[in-house]
């Protein structure tokens, strides 16, 4: 049976700008189970990240309201030292920009190494040398013990990001948050380090959250699916579902704007407009509804809701029902699901 | 019908001296050939020498041996400012980094005018304002956008104003190096659509440059694939989907993601091993199929052969 590892009820992660709080992540609640990978998905802007540094305790000055359940425990009542325990080793986050994420001036042995001290202080040098060797060795980097006496400069792009993962995965975190773990990279390295992901779910039980906007690596890693828009959750259904049987029109939107095998002649379709940004966002009524103006206003709720319209699939609003893209005619509009 | 050739690249050779008895050799002996009107796609994973490619085209590396004939001209070798001038206006660049690429000090404007300034294209200060501000909503972009920074703008937008540029001095045939790998899905289809729209109505060349196979094949009519410097196989994009030949194709082809579970859950990715070839031949690039180009030897060759008629 799999048990419920991170449970988020009603995050609200709000910023300061001009004396204002504006929520990027809006009253959102989701689970993630052991053996799980939940994969969210939006575009840029979204709330995404920000729901992930949430989790993390990241955000230094953000006001986050709402729990985080890590195996029960609220998370939100943590010490700024209770925290610092969990981090890096039960939860452990893999992060976007593998340069960014590696200190330039820490041998890639020693950066490893941290987290084993922090967490694992019983470990003697010699010990932690082999464990983070192994660790290299694991990730699937060769001549680990050359690389763990280089400089992260001294890398390839995808040697960091899987150094980065050999950080996240030291003290084997059973929750791990992956940040667009594979944007950066090549299609062959990253199906590589997916299969590593994978991997560590099999072996180690742990739950996964994915984030990312590469709908492919979604339909390939996720179990289940969240689609986020303008820092809500607009959609959250198992992957099949989700991709057999979009519901949202921000949902069907994305997947119909990449190509898929099949359609090569077919225009690909545009989301019109951008994600508003946190200060201009209208927060009232359907958020979606400004980039599909050409539906008719009245379909849309007055405070939009997840509504179970089959079991575990979530779609937020009822325009769904009425949803069609403006190339389609309007009599072949779908009526939800039968 | 005989295609007519915009682009020749013969034997190009680029190689970079990082120090005595040590170069790089990353772009080894390579030819094809682009036609007009044709978008041509070449992928390979970074640091294939693909983007070395684009930009020794386009001469901004000189080449170390082989030609680049553009409109049977030889691009490199000796040439006059004048000469260049009236090459480099027939052929553009759109770059990977839209925010890196544009000068932070420059409204967009000035950023879109420069080719027409340097070429000298505009009659007046009116001129002028009016080919960038048409250029602008030919793009997609706002006519008052003119009086803004590159900061202002989001990457999708930046990526527009560097169309635009390429755009401002009415090129037979543009280099778009990874124009899209830095841009959010739904903003990629933009771009991809807008320079799809571009070609039909300018009848543009392009050689487009990539990572990313599912966006490569969708727009490509031909495809080269690129690995370690070399060309190692070149179709028709749906040829090469359906009857990818080289081990190094096949392993690509497997590892693009596409978004459909039942699909990706079965999905079985090939990798590749360069050992796998026989080393006692020189490999050469090879026409198996009409229009089918595979660098094999000459046992490859047949069994390549014999490969396509079972299937």
């Amino acid at each position: 049976m799999n048990e419920k590892l991170l449970e988020i009820k009603n995050l609200k992660t709000s910023f300061r700008i001009e004396d204002q709080y504006y929520a990027a992540v809006d009253d959102v609640s989701l689970t993630v189970n052991e053996n799980e990978v939940l994969a969210i998905v939006g575009e840029s802007g979204c709330g995404k990240s920000a729901l992930a540094f949430s989790l993390m305790r990241l955000h230094n000055r953000a006001k986050i309201e709402g729990d985080i359940l890590f195996k029960g425990d609220d998370v939100t009542n943590y010490s700024a030292g209770q925290v610092n325990k969990l981090r890096g080793n039960e939860m452990s986050m893999i992060f976007q920009d593998p340069l960014t994420a590696l200190n330039p001036l820490m041998k890639i042995g020693d950066q490893i190494g941290e987290v084993l001290l922090l967490h694992k202080g019983k470990f003697s040098n010699l010990n932690r040398k082999q464990k983070a060797i192994s660790l290299l060795d694991k990730v699937g980097i060769a001549r680990p013990e050359h690389v763990y006496e280089q400089f992260p400069h001294e890398l390839s792009g995808g040697m960091r990001q899987r150094v980065v993962i050999a950080i996240a995965i030291a003290n084997d975190p059973e929750v791990l948050i992956a940040d667009e773990p594979t944007t950066a990279l090549d299609a062959t390295i990253q199906s590589q380090i997916l299969d590593l992901l994978n991997e560590l779910k099999e072996n180690m039980n742990a739950g996964i959250i994915l984030i990312t906007h590469d709908l492919g690596v979604v339909a390939e890693m996720a179990d289940r699916v969240a689609v986020m828009y303008a820092g809500q959750i607009v959609e959250v259904a198992d992957v099949h579902a989700l991709f057999g049987m979009p519901q949202h029109p921000y949902t069907r939107s994305l997947l119909s704007s990449v190509p898929n095998a099949e359609s090569v002649d077919s225009k690909l379709h545009v989301i019109q407009g951008i994600v508003p940004s946190l200060k201009n966002l209208t927060r009232e009524g359907c958020r979606f509804r400004s980039r599909i103006p050409w539906i008719d206003e009245s379909v849309h709720e007055k405070s939009p809701e997840l509504h179970e319209i089959s079991p575990n699939h979530f779609v937020r609003c009822t325009c769904y029902k009425n949803f069609y893209f403006p190339d389609e005619k309007k009599e072949d509009k779908r009526h939800g699901i039968s | 019908m005989e295609k007519e050739k915009v682009l020749e690249v013969k034997n190009l050779q680029k190689f970079f001296k990082l120090g005595r008895n040590n170069t790089v050799k990353a772009v080894d002996d390579i030819s094809f050939d682009i036609n007009k009107g044709e978008t041509f796609g070449l992928v390979g994973e970074s640091g294939c020498g693909k983007s070395t490619t684009g930009r020794t085209i386009i001469r901004l590396h000189e080449a170390t041996g082989g030609q680049v004939i553009f409109n049977h001209e030889n691009v490199h070798g000796k040439k006059s400012k004048q000469d260049l001038l009236k090459l480099n206006r027939k052929m553009q660049m759109i770059f990977q980094d839209p925010s890196s690429s544009l000068n932070p000090k420059m409204t967009v404007m000035d950023i879109v005018a420069e080719g027409i300034d340097i070429h000298k294209l505009a009659k007046n200060e009116k001129d002028r304002k009016q080919r960038v501000e048409n250029l602008l909503e030919t793009v997609g972009l706002n006519r008052e956008h003119a009086t803004r920074f590159p900061h202002e703008f989001s990457g999708g937008q930046r990526q527009r104003i560097g169309i635009a540029r390429a755009l401002a001095v009415e090129p037979e045939f543009i280099i778009a190096d990874e124009p899209i790998s830095a841009l959010d899905v739904s903003i990629q289809a933009q771009v991809v659509n807008l320079l799809k729209r571009l070609q039909r109505d300018y009848g543009l060349t392009f050689l487009f440059i990539a990572h990313d196979l599912s966006m490569v094949k969708y727009i490509s009519d031909r495809i080269g694939v690129m690995y370690f410097g070399n060309m190692v196989e070149l179709a028709e994009s749906d040829e090469l989907y359906k009857n990818p030949l080289h081990p190094y194709t096949k392993s690509l082809l497997s590892a693009i993601p596409l978004p459909d579970p039942d699909y990706e859950r079965n999905r079985r990715r090939v990798a590749y091993d360069p050992a796998e070839h026989d080393t006692n031949e020189e490999p050469e690039f090879r026409e198996v199929k009409p229009g089918h180009w595979v660098r094999c030897t000459t046992k490859e060759f047949e069994e390549y052969k014999k490969e396509l008629k079972t299937k």
